[in-house]
């Protein structure tokens, strides 16, 4: 089970493949990757020098092509494709149709990967995009429970890489219009999600913050109340009467205690959650799940995830919780 | 330009849905979308009744059209999905699942709002697949058609959603069962109670989203019947209307005369932002 860690810059690159990532997954400086945030992201020569330390060192870069172009902006998502293949990149994971078939055909010997944005939750599904596009390998959108998830690898009909750690998307990914709807800014077209640029904070006299989204109230903190980043899914609503954390509450996704049904169920890759996130972050759950990882290859008898990794993973958890989310039949 | 009834999104009593589907025969729409898209627990009408109800419609003289789930998990699902693609009417595919099994029947279909159509290049390979018509996305608007358009790519009939709340997400949680402190497995069918979803409001107080089990709505209805005139224009040839608990009558009779007479009506919707490239929510009054 390969793991595949993110690098929203060089130093969480090295972070990643110094902590023992087997993959790295990083994204061009533009709104060609779901994380298109300012400050974030690598130049050509980041990515040059990115690819060397990967592969002096036996491990894999993919680039994250996985936003959907319109008519006008194809060509720009075409040659991010090419500078992809011509950087010698080992993957490119991809949503958008139009974009995965000019790979295809222009870069036949590149590997594409189907991104979680592309949706792709079925057996036909992952069927249409194996016959069209001849993808590698799909990452599943975090909707799945784990049984339905042991099902679809059963199939066989491409390998599959499931979310393992990190924020988590309470939406399928790929058809989330939450923020597009407050901002007109969409994760799907330009690669953010509640951009900052539309954040608004006010502090009342008795010290109560308010945060905004172009205009819209996201949610209240108390003086001493934590707060998170106001995406439109994490802040506390009125229904019914009640206000309460309506849609998600701030936590993260955490499935170390299935990494025996995911190994076993022939997962072929686990994904970390964080291109946004620091070098502290990448280096730091890296880590964990490395450690997790070849004690099951090693001892797999009563392996059990140790207490101080579920520690550290929780430190770096929204909210600093933690949550099984939909692999767990319970959620609600 | 012609009028189409969006599928249902909410989750009616069996004898509300088979009365207002009745009803539907007789109102001035020229296609009307039939089936459950939303959450397969919803069993008041199941797959075969779908179906039958399509089967009864047919003889309308309105153009029938199956409707798909647009977020597909369980195996059972699956089922079902390829009993509504063999019922021998047109089907609108919500997720790629439905565009497989379709295409590997080589049966053409209906793009629905969620298959994420961004540019030409998809919109071709789908075409290939069979898609004759594309529901665009609710977050498309004329700058994007106007760049179908300008690719010189051949376009299949487009539709654009004119009225009603818009399917803003989805997810694996269910919002009413979440709502109502329930677990998913176990929601009593709550969504029967909220038959337009459960209003979400801010802290404050202002109305934000709708919540329709495991999907989000916007709390707003987009209405483009003021920009009838700009839509003909871009050549949209169908404008879709979402079912409502009450006054659908009058939505569709509002939009026909409209379309008929030429002249568009007052605005009776909260939004139209995606049309005019700008944040859903909004409303653009046209100078």
């Amino acid at each position: 089970m390969h793991l595949v860690c993110p690098a929203g810059s060089p130093p969480a690159l090295q972070a990643a493949i110094d902590n023992g990532a087997d993959a790295v997954y990083v994204g061009f400086r533009d709104q060609t990757n779901a994380r298109a945030f300012p400050g974030l992201n690598f130049t050509e020569v980041d990515l040059v020098n990115g690819i060397a330390y990967a592969h002096g060192r036996g491990r894999k870069v993919y680039v994250a092509l996985n936003t959907y172009p319109g008519p006008a902006g194809l060509g720009a998502w075409r040659a991010a494709v090419d500078r992809a293949a011509s950087l010698g990149v080992d993957a490119i994971i991809c949503a958008d149709m139009g974009v995965l078939d000019y790979a295809a055909r222009r870069h036949p010997g590149l590997a594409r990967h189907l991104s979680v944005q592309g949706s792709a939750t079925t057996h036909a599904a992952l069927r249409y995009y194996r016959e069209r596009f001849g993808i590698a390998r799909a990452v599943l959108p975090r909707v799945l429970s784990i049984q339905q998830v042991e099902r679809l690898c059963e199939r066989e009909i491409v390998p599959l890489e499931v979310f393992a750690f990190g924020s988590l998307c309470i939406m399928v990914e790929g058809r989330c219009q939450l923020s597009s709807y407050v901002t007109g800014a969409s994760p799907n077209r330009h690669g953010v999600c509640s951009p900052a640029k539309f954040v608004r904070w006010d502090e009342e006299p008795d010290g109560v913050r308010r945060v905004s989204l172009n205009g819209r109230l996201i949610d209240r903190f108390a003086p001493h109340e934590p707060a998170g980043y106001p995406t439109v899914c994490k802040g506390r609503y009125a229904v019914g009467g009640e206000t309460f954390h309506a849609l998600e509450e701030p936590t993260s996704l955490n499935t170390l205690e299935l990494l025996p049904r995911l190994q076993a169920a022939g997962v072929v890759a686990l994904k970390i959650e964080g291109r946004q996130r620091g070098q502290a972050y990448v280096a730091s759950v890296t880590n964990v799940w490395r450690q997790a990882i070849d004690r099951l290859r090693t001892r797999p008898q009563g392996w059990s995830p140790d207490a101080a990794w579920q520690r550290e993973l929780a430190r770096h958890a929204e909210g600093h919780q933690t949550t099984l989310g939909p692999y767990h039949r319970s959620w609600h | 330009m012609r009028l189409t009834l969006g599928p249902l999104q909410y989750f009616w009593p069996r004898e509300q849905v088979l009365a207002f589907y009745r009803a539907a025969a007789a109102w001035p729409v020229d296609v009307i979308y039939l089936g459950e898209t939303v959450c397969s627990k919803r069993r008041e009408l199941r797959t075969r009744d779908w179906i039958a109800l399509a089967e009864e419609l047919a003889g309308s003289g309105r153009e029938i059209v199956l409707s798909t789930l647009a977020l597909l998990e369980a195996e059972s699902e699956m089922s079902s999905l390829a009993r509504l693609v063999d019922a021998g009417f047109r089907v609108e595919a919500n997720d790629m699942s439905a565009v497989q099994l379709l295409r590997e029947r080589g049966l053409p279909f209906i793009g629905g709002p969620t298959l994420n159509v961004y540019n030409h290049a998809t919109l071709r390979l789908l075409r290939e697949d069979g898609l004759q018509r594309l529901v665009l996305g609710i977050e498309h608007g004329r700058a994007l058609v106007e760049e179908f358009r300008a690719s010189g790519e051949p376009l299949p009939e487009l539709e654009i959603t004119a009225w009603g709340r818009l399917p803003l997400a989805y997810s694996a949680r269910c919002f009413t069962a979440r709502a109502l402190d329930l677990a998913k497995d176990d929601c009593g069918f709550r969504c029967l109670e909220h038959p337009d979803g459960l209003p979400l409001a801010s802290r404050e107080g202002t109305p934000f989203l709708t919540i329709n089990g495991i999907q989000v709505q916007t709390s707003g209805r987009c209405d483009l019947g003021p920009e009838l005139a700009e839509l003909r224009a871009a050549g949209i040839g169908l404008l879709r209307l979402y079912p409502q608990a009450a006054g659908m009558a009058e939505v569709i009779e509002r939009f026909r005369r409209a379309i008929d007479s030429g002249v568009a009506p007052a605005r009776a919707g909260e939004e139209n932002g995606y049309w005019h490239g700008t944040a859903g929510m909004q409303c653009v009054t046209s100078p």
